[in-house]
């Protein structure tokens, strides 16, 4: 746990470090007063955790300095960090061994990965595969953003990078002929999963989301459960649209996960507090940098713990 | 897009309704929503607060006007406030030959989407583009640079083997000098503001290649971040503008206000759409009257100004004199709008529509009418009366479709047809009398 936790810490250093210089002193062994609060709002505010839980851990711990006037710092943030970690109750994704098709046919469990242009899909695609083959599975990635100049080239150039399996066509092949051929290979050499990145289509272009729905009725002649999942990739680095994204591709495709990116920055994701909060769309990784190890599990514990800079 | 920012904001102005004078209490409430709204439309947290100080100064004490509800007046000024803060007057790119454009951002921003868009306008505009490619790190991001810049017949420069950006950027230099282009658009890797590495390898290529203008390419949907994100590449390489992109999706487009209150750098395009074209220059004026729904009539005629065809017009015009519209001014006629860009790019524009899609099929749907009267021989699109059921079967053949669907564009047609003979008749009066009606029944809901 420990190592894990540090791993998330080093990740998210420039995070953490970017709301604690905020909040230093604030969160510190320092009495809270009047003019700390207002540095507290803007602190969460810049978090993007958005207007209604920006209010509840506001009135939370207002509500305990009118009662304590020697609230210190770091109680404060313990208080925070608690809030926090109530709204997200329930939020960890885990991607359970063995989720597949029907008992009867071994069949890949599918992962489809979407969502919005430039957020991070095949990069994804690539350290999710290279994660679960660390985890002693067997994958094939199916590179179906036949859209986008060169994305073919990009997964495939991750494939032998990191040595994976890869189905791909060419840059203008039809996307769901992909899937389904590579939904083929996958379950006669008997793989675990089928990964499949897809084009990045902004939320509000119907013909693009029919796209998707034409990949999934493919997939499911193959077998009627896939994608068992069907996961958002989302920039961390934006704001509340990304709920507005969440909230369209999950009306679309019944989302059953997210993956947040880009949270290397000094941005905090506080997004997707709010996409939990209205969707309860479990989110099952972070990206915390460029290297394929770290697109890292999420933890309710170490995300509310890095974001308020409580230590173990 | 803005549609979100617009509601809330009508929303707390609502409440306005009735007060004779405007005070700090009676619009107390107001602004909170205002602040409210502009939050959770990710305008950064100071800027929301001085933008509602501001406006806060300028209202209190007014005299609410005769005529006018305080809603409108109070938007009047939070409109003025949103033009001045998003900048005043056009930002136009440097006048210097040959132009150097360098493009920054972070992962993901659309940073050689752009590139390519921005070479295609250029070329528009009378220049010889030359893309270079700086992006060394994103597997394939040379390639896809390579085959945009092929599909828009951009001079393009590239090294495959070497790492060193700042050697390839004097390299792409010569290239452009050697190619005769007299704009050179350098694309670069996504890096984060705080990578410290990848920032001073930039920074060096800044050095060598001595940009005219210095582009941050930036994600319409940015949150809070946007204020961090310019301010850092600023301070690094004194940015000269800003490229907003996917504009087209339903962001709320704060990110565009933060910037250019803390930064200060002119907004100078924004990125419409997957396809090259949809790229426009960025008018602060529009953006803020599209902020409060008034939508965007002077984007949509300027862009119809420029893709429709004069003398294809004037032709138009000439036939609609004379009364005798027939099935080639009706496909010109449609040409025309096609040239524009994609039905929903232009429906983008129209007041009121902004946040509205059209049903799948729309574009496709024009693509089969064009195809139907392509089927018929010259003289029957003159004389659309001589079409019989024979020709009618040998039309919807050719074109692929089914008679029924002749006979509905032909109805249509016929419908159109009377319509402006109605218009050349005098009747337009009465027609204009009819729509004003309509308008006045309806009202204008809201403020």
């Amino acid at each position: 746990m420990f190592g894990l936790f540090k791993k998330f810490k080093t990740g998210f250093a420039k995070t953490v470090s970017a709301i604690s210089t905020k909040t230093k002193g604030l969160f510190s062994g320092r009495k809270i007063d009047v003019a700390s609060l207002d540095e507290l709002e803007e602190a969460l505010y810049t978090a993007d955790f958005g207007v209604e839980t920006t209010g509840e851990i506001l009135t939370e711990i207002k509500a305990a300095y009118k009662k304590e006037k020697e609230l210190r710092g770091q109680e404060a943030a313990a208080i925070g960090a608690a809030v926090l970690a109530r709204t997200l109750e329930g939020a960890e994704g885990v991607l359970k061994v063995g989720t597949g098709g029907p008992s009867l046919a071994k069949n890949p469990g599918v992962i489809a990965l979407i969502g919005v242009n430039g957020s991070g899909k095949t990069t994804t695609a690539a350290k999710l595969a290279w994660r679960l083959k660390q985890d002693g599975k067997t994958v094939t990635l199916a590179a179906c953003d036949t859209f986008r100049a060169a994305a073919v080239e990009q997964l495939k150039t991750w494939a032998t990078r990191l040595d994976l399996e890869i189905i791909a066509s060419h840059t203008g092949a039809d996307a769901a002929a992909v899937a389904f051929d590579a939904w083929q290979a996958a379950k006669s050499r008997g793989r675990d999963y089928l990964i499949v990145d897809t084009a990045g289509r902004l939320h509000t272009k119907g013909n693009l989301m029919e796209e998707l729905a034409k990949i999934r009725r493919v997939l499911q002649k193959h077998d009627p459960a896939a994608p068992q999942h069907r996961w958002l990739v989302v920039d961390g680095s934006l704001g509340s649209n990304s709920i507005e994204q969440a909230r369209v591709f999950h009306q679309s495709f019944g989302l059953t996960g997210l993956v947040v990116t880009k949270l290397d920055g000094t941005s905090r994701g506080g997004a997707l507090v709010g996409i939990w909060r209205q969707l309860k769309i479990p989110i099952y990784f972070l990206g915390l940098g460029e290297q394929a190890e770290d697109l890292q599990p999420f933890s309710v514990e170490n995300y509310t713990k890095a974001v308020f800079g409580l230590d173990e | 897009m803005f549609e979100s920012l617009t509601d809330k904001l009508g929303q707390a102005l609502r409440k306005l309704r009735g007060v004779g004078k405007l005070s700090e209490e009676n619009m107390a409430d107001a602004l909170k929503e205002v602040r409210t709204a502009l939050l959770a439309a990710d305008v950064h947290f100071k800027v929301a607060r001085e933008f509602v100080e501001r406006v806060q100064t300028q209202c209190v004490g007014q005299e609410v006007l005769k005529g006018v509800a305080p809603g409108q007046q109070i938007v009047k000024i939070i409109h003025d406030e949103l033009v001045r803060l998003l900048g005043e007057g056009a930002n136009a790119l440097s006048g210097a030959r040959p132009l150097k454009i360098l493009m920054v951002g972070l992962h993901g921003s659309g940073k050689t989407t752009s590139t390519a868009k921005l070479g295609k306008l250029l070329k528009k505009r009378g220049y010889r583009p030359l893309v270079a490619a700086c992006d060394v790190y994103r597997p394939a991001a040379i390639d896809q640079l390579e085959i945009l810049a092929s599909q828009e017949e951009l001079a393009f420069y590239c090294d495959r083997i070497s790492k060193d950006v700042p050697a390839i950027g004097v390299a792409a230099l010569a290239a452009a000098q050697a190619a005769t282009a007299d704009c050179i658009i350098f694309d670069t890797a996504g890096r984060l503001q705080i990578d410290a590495d990848l920032i001073e390898e930039v920074k060096k290529l800044h050095a060598r290649i001595q940009p005219d203008e210095v582009l941050l390419v930036a994600d319409g949907a940015l949150g809070q971040e946007a204020v961090n994100v310019a301010k850092a590449f600023h301070d690094a390489l004194a940015l000269t503008g800003l490229v907003l992109t996917k504009m087209d999706g339903d962001a709320r487009g704060g990110a565009a206000l933060s910037i250019k209150s803390i930064a200060n750098v002119p907004i100078k395009f924004i990125g419409t759409g997957e396809k090259t074209g949809d790229f426009d220059t960025f008018y602060p004026e529009r953006l803020a009257q599209r902020i409060l729904g008034m939508g965007d009539v002077v984007s949509l005629v300027e862009k119809a100004q420029e893709t429709i065809d004069q003398k294809e017009a004037e032709k138009m015009a000439e036939s609609l004199r004379k009364g005798d519209f027939n099935l080639d001014d009706f496909l010109a006629q449609m040409q025309q709008i096609k040239k524009m860009g994609s039905m929903q790019s232009i429906i983008g524009m129209m007041p009121g529509m902004s946040g509205m899609e059209l049903p799948a099929g729309a574009d496709k749907q024009m693509a089969r009418t064009e195809a139907i009267i392509k089927s018929m021989t010259r003289q029957e699109r003159k004389k659309p009366d001589i079409l019989n059921g024979s020709r009618r079967k040998r039309i919807a053949d050719g074109s692929g479709v089914k008679i029924v669907e002749v006979n509905q564009l032909l109805k249509q047609f016929q419908q159109m047809q009377q319509m402006m003979k109605m218009l050349k008749g005098g009747g337009a009066k009465k027609m204009m009398r009819q729509m004003e009606a309509m308008k006045g029944k309806g009202g204008f809901p809201g403020m």
